[in-house]
């Protein structure tokens, strides 16, 4: 290469450089730095897991290390209540969690609420899910529906806690069903599949990624809008007359301070992890259902429609007053 | 014929070895230090796996985790601080033992303790997975239940002195466990309207502060030593240790076995299999008068269990996918982001590479954790009791601030561990002991998941006898508890018996 040619190019990159640096001075540089990445539960649970699978296409994309720190306590609510007294300036994110941003406010003070939270994106959902031992004597959703209609209360669940997606869902599907059922509350997931397992319980109401992750089990019926695609057999609650279209949510939010450029800035970027068909394939691998809303009036509409469904049934499940 | 002995070979590569060695070393360092578990040890390296081979990955992860729960012992011994909830019984003993000048000597028998228990639970999680792994399904609500009963039956053995003090320190500690939100019924409760409570009472905080806290009021307290120090080196006392170690080859086989067992158990962990442990060989030994005076048999059943539970906690890990301790579920989630799918089919010739290449990475780490515990355990010793007090205190005393808010990344557990601590240490005046309020503390939790899902369901059955005195193991649980609690009156009784037949 001519000298002059060097120099044409580095002016070119220069002008490339200030042109990019018009579009947001701040913006245009991040991440600068490590991003925080603030779990508010204990390592190895879902939420650790789905972080850890951002975790490789954050640094490939974006050159910087997303450090995945947890804050366990209270449900999450520990963390929640202390999110918007961190720093905002786009280093510090923290997973959130439907139902329980929208149920634990409505249950006490716990030092937040729903709207204090500034959601930035859902990025997928656990889809919950009716699961079986591989050898149960219920073949189909029918079997479950008839043999809880002959033993009212007798058929027992497990499931991960009160007032999760879980028991919320048990109290809707009761309901729409015509029946009634026991919900057997454990701590966790990994609990309530132990369980279901031991045949301490006959059914489980888990998630999508409950056959994924343990061996010997089956699913009833599955509470999406569409078949799992790692499921394609499996039918959905819809398809079966049941409306029922829920699970555990999980997304990113930044502390109220953060200026307005970051939070589009880190919208777009947990997009682009969401989009890359790699992630997806691990997401769906493991169970798990990709979601795109994204922060704006998609988010905002989401939320309104979360916090609406999610305090009825909570209500319903007698969980908030 | 051992299985996957093909895979011996790939797991002693130098790399393998230069990790298996930076493990445990990092890992006793760490388990050393309070508050600084092997869980969060092992999350900080996570990403690593994902440069990493899964096989050499999980070799580093269960070398920093064997070396973790070895260095708890340390603190146990020489600070009357159980560093990770796995080494509270070593304290029993392994303190008592330090303060009469033995602290090396309880150091070497905790090290070759831990080796033993740590080669039998990788035994077992070589040859009988499997099948080992249905322990962990056998388990219900109700027999968690009973068995954090059994637990609880401890305090009669752990309260020198007054009973009625035990007791009273053991519901102390039941109650302080319900503050925050219930495990399952997401109830908030006893927080008065704080949220600093909000998360409740962290274990390993409350350990330092009950335990730790005190200790260290009272160097500040008392001007003589913290330690009785012999006049020579006595280099590592390692003959006395093994003649020691001989002489009770059948505690340490049995506590290896019970740790193992225990670490199946997804609910219990380290902890539960120490005390355990620790319970049946005060009751089968000789010497059960010595227990909590100093008795090195209460050291080698502790340590030996609890790094037995490290090979039997991966036994439901890798079996069912179930982890059977908290660092086995950091592990799992690493192998899941590897997309190593676990299940029975690992143990199997075609796909066992990783898990046959770890399972000789496990036995290859316990067998390093021999010379490497001696070294920084004499070390350990040496610095504890040359470093004056001026220096030692202000030095631990930081480390437990540090070593608490790193639990939960949370600064309200410092000030909990800080109330806690003063709060021991005034209750100490008066008799009740840190012990049964830990044990309190950390059964209550199991004991009301355990009832509550058993009533649930027996409830909802009909049959709420069956369910908590009618299953085996429930039944079994419920002898070895009343056997525990009855066999002093048993043993006197029998020894009555045959004195009065002999005098006839």
């Amino acid at each position: 290469m001519t000298k002059l040619g060097k120099l044409t190019l580095t002016a070119a990159l220069a002008a490339a450089a200030a042109t990019f640096g018009l579009a947001g001075p701040a913006a245009a540089e991040f991440p600068e730095k490590p991003v925080n990445y603030i779990i508010p539960f204990g390592a190895g649970g879902e939420s650790d897991i789905t972080a850890r699978f951002q975790e490789p296409f954050f640094k490939e994309k974006f050159g910087q290390n997303l450090v995945i720190s947890y804050k366990p306590g209270g449900g999450g609510a520990v963390a929640w209540a202390q999110l918007n007294k961190m720093p905002g300036d786009g280093y510090t994110i923290m997973g959130t969690n439907l139902p329980h941003i929208v149920v634990q406010p409505l249950q006490k003070d716990v030092g937040f609420t729903t709207d204090d939270l500034v959601n930035i994106y859902i990025f997928h959902y656990t889809p919950d899910a009716i699961v079986v031992n591989e050898d149960s004597q219920f073949k189909t959703l029918q079997d479950l529906i008839d043999y809880a209609k002959e033993n009212p209360g007798k058929t027992t669940f497990s499931g991960s806690g009160k007032g999760t997606a879980n028991h919320l869902a048990q109290v809707r599907f009761d309901d729409l069903a015509g029946i009634k059922t026991t919900y057997v509350p454990f701590k966790g997931t990994g609990a309530a599949a132990t369980a279901l397992l031991g045949k301490q319980v006959v059914a489980e109401w888990g998630y999508t990624t409950v056959p994924a992750k343990y061996q010997g089990m089956r699913l009833l019926a599955v509470a999406m809008e569409e078949r799992h695609p790692k499921y394609p057999d499996v039918p959905t609650f819809k398809e079966l007359g049941f409306d029922l279209v829920s699970g555990a949510y999980r997304g990113i939010a930044v502390p109220g301070s953060t200026p307005e450029d970051i939070r589009q800035k880190l919208a777009d970027m947990i997009d682009e992890i969401n989009n890359d068909q790699r992630f997806i394939d691990r997401m769906i691998d493991g169970g798990f259902a990709v979601t795109n809303v994204r922060y704006g009036p998609d988010l905002d509409a989401f939320m309104e429609k979360a916090k609406k469904d999610f305090a009825a049934a909570a209500k319903a499940a007698d969980v908030i007053k | 014929m051992l299985p996957g002995i093909d895979f011996l070979f790939t797991a002693l590569t130098p790399f393998h070895i230069a990790l298996a060695l930076g493990g445990v070393i990092a890992g006793t360092v760490i388990g050393a230090l309070p508050g600084l578990t092997a869980t969060m040890a092992i999350a900080v390296l996570v990403p690593l796996t994902f440069y990493m081979p899964p096989a050499s990955a999980l070799i580093l992860m269960g070398a920093i985790y064997t070396g973790a729960i070895y260095g708890g012992a340390y603190a146990a011994i020489l600070l009357n601080t159980p560093g990770t909830p796995s080494a509270i019984a070593t304290t029993f003993d392994g303190f008592p033992m330090a303060k009469r000048g033995d602290g090396d000597l309880a150091v070497t028998l905790a090290c070759l303790a831990s080796v033993t228990g740590g080669f039998i639970g990788a035994a077992f999680l070589l040859g009988l997975a499997p099948p080992l792994a249905r322990v962990a399904l056998a388990f219900g609500p109700v027999e968690y239940f009973w068995l954090a009963l059994f637990g609880l039956t401890l305090i009669s053995a752990l309260s020198e002195g007054s009973l009625m003090k035990g007791l009273i320190g053991g519901c102390f500690g039941l109650l302080l466990a319900c503050i925050g939100v219930a495990e399952v019924s997401s109830d908030i409760r006893f927080t008065f309207g704080s949220q600093t409570l909000l998360g409740g009472i962290e274990i390993v905080s409350a350990l330092i502060g009950l335990y730790c806290v005190p200790v260290l009021i009272d160097m500040v307290a008392t001007p003589a030593r913290h330690l009785q120090v012999s006049g020579e080196s006595r280099g590592f006392r390692l003959n006395e240790a093994l003649r020691i170690s001989l002489k009770s080859k059948l505690n340490l086989i049995r506590s290896s076995v019970v740790g193992t067992l225990v670490g199946i158990l997804p609910g219990a962990g380290g902890s539960i299999a120490g005390l355990v442990a620790y319970s049946e060989a005060r009751r089968t030994s000789k010497r059960r008068e010595r227990f909590g005076t100093g008795e090195p048999e209460g050291i080698q059943a502790t340590e030996s269990a609890n790094n037995a539970t490290v090979g039997g906690g991966f036994i439901p890990t890798l079996v069912l996918g179930i982890p059977g301790t908290p660092p086995d579920a950091v592990i799992l989630g690493a192998l899941l982001v590897q997309g190593v799918r676990t299940g029975p089919h690992l143990f199997t010739a075609g796909e066992g590479s990783i898990v046959y290449t770890f399972i000789y990475g496990l036995f290859l780490a316990t067998a390093l954790m021999l010379p490497t515990g001696l070294l920084i355990g004499r070390y350990a010793y040496r610095t504890i009791v040359t470093v004056p007090k001026a220096l030692l205190v202000p030095t631990i005393a930081f480390m437990t601030v540090i070593g608490t808010f790193a639990i939960r990344n949370n600064v309200s557990d410092v000030a909990i561990m800080i109330i806690l601590g003063v709060m021991g240490w005034t209750l100490n005046r008066f008799g009740f002991r840190p012990s049964p309020i830990v044990l309190g503390l950390i059964l209550s939790s199991i004991a009301e998941q355990g009832f509550v899902q058993g009533w649930t369901i027996g409830a909802a059955t009909e049959n709420l006898m069956g369910m908590f005195f009618g299953r085996p193991i429930a039944i079994a649980i419920i002898a070895f508890m009343l056997l525990s609690l009855f066999y002093p009156l048993i043993a006197r009784r029998l020894r009555f018996n045959r004195e009065e037949a002999g005098a006839k």
